[in-house]
């Protein structure tokens, strides 16, 4: 029996089964804090604490899923370039933008966390927490920090930008298609995306196009803040 | 669909010679990404042959961070630790990253239009 649930047919199951079982939560519900992620999370650490089963063991089945980040970070260039067209005539600016959020949440997040206590480890893990998850886990990895705890904290910045990114942007009277899509997927990636194209198809389009050149922008600049900073 | 698998594994790797020359300054596959977008942007590669694989593979990303997030387990401590900290870092960062992506891209396009 052991040996059967730790083979990694039954990981791979219980991987895909558990964010199936997320999904269809998430839709009944619709509340943003029980994305399919964060059950399918919850369910499989309740599942080896109760088995008794160590993560490496764990990672026997779960390392064929985690290589395929990898690829689908790369397959991303595919969606920059199709998203190209929302670039033309706006390049200069939007280019702008995104380097001063990128550089903003970067030295902010530096910062704030030194100031609460955080050690070196954590300021690392939370550095890349505007950018995508395949992204920020990446980056987290390179620089030293853990990426899983990067993972949750790339997901709650989303849910939280996602949530507050609407009032942010009617406090300060942004009124641009493009400033505000930009804003949602700059600071909120993939979620802030889909409120994004709650406002509009250009606030959505804008938005997917963030999500990339933040990601691009966030891992060239962090390496470099690094260096100023320490 | 086989010769986009086999387009994207290619710059996954060429990234990641790319990464190891330059000392893992910046992840292999975040250079695969910039090299694929340019590789589509100067027409050397038809956005076709990638199209399918792609669309599949970044469809359902969020499937590919589950046994990194179950990682979470070995990470309590830390989590425990400095719950207070994440938490008023990540709120006030994110709220800092969407008013100044914000302002500076209307104040860009105001002054583009005077």
């Amino acid at each position: 029996m052991k040996l059967l649930i730790e083979s990694p047919e039954f990981i791979l199951v219980l991987i895909f089964g558990s964010y199936l079982f997320g999904q269809w939560v998430f839709k009944k519900t619709r509340v943003a804090i029980l994305h399919p992620l964060i059950i399918s999370i919850a369910i499989i650490i309740l599942f080896l604490n109760i088995t008794k089963m160590d993560y490496e063991t764990f990672q026997r089945g779960g390392q064929f899923v985690s290589f395929l980040l990898g690829p689908s970070v790369v397959a991303l260039g595919y969606i920059l370039y199709q998203q190209m067209s929302y670039l033309k005539g706006n390049v200069v600016s939007i280019l702008t933008s995104i380097f001063v959020g990128s550089v903003t949440g970067i030295v902010s997040v530096i910062l704030l966390a030194k100031i609460t206590g955080a050690d070196d480890a954590l300021v690392m893990t939370l550095e890349p927490k505007s950018v995508t998850t395949a992204i920020a886990m990446n980056i987290s990895a390179q620089s030293g920090g853990i990426p899983s705890l990067t993972a949750v904290i790339v997901l709650f910045c989303g849910i939280f930008g996602g949530i507050i990114g609407p009032f942010v942007l009617r406090i300060l009277g942004i009124k641009s298609s493009i400033a505000k899509g930009l804003a949602m997927g700059a600071s909120a990636h993939s979620v802030g995306t889909v409120k994004a194209m709650e406002m509009g198809v250009i606030e959505g389009a804008i938005s997917g196009l963030a999500i990339g050149l933040m990601g691009v922008m966030t891992a060239l600049l962090i390496p470099f803040i690094h260096q100023i900073i320490s | 669909m086989v010769k986009g698998i086999f387009i994207i594994l290619l710059f996954y790797f060429i990234g990641e010679c790319v990464s190891y020359l330059i000392k893992g300054f910046i992840p292999g596959s975040i250079i695969g990404m910039m090299l694929l977008f340019l590789a589509l942007y100067l027409k050397i590669i038809n956005p076709d042959s990638v199209d399918s694989t792609a669309n599949a593979i970044t469809k359902n990303m969020a499937i590919f961070f589950i046994p990194s997030g179950a990682g979470l387990m070995t990470s309590f401590g830390v989590l425990s630790k400095f719950w207070a900290s994440i938490i008023i870092t990540c709120s006030i960062s994110t709220i800092l990253v969407i008013a100044v992506v914000g302002i500076v891209q209307q104040q860009m396009e105001k002054g583009r239009s005077k």
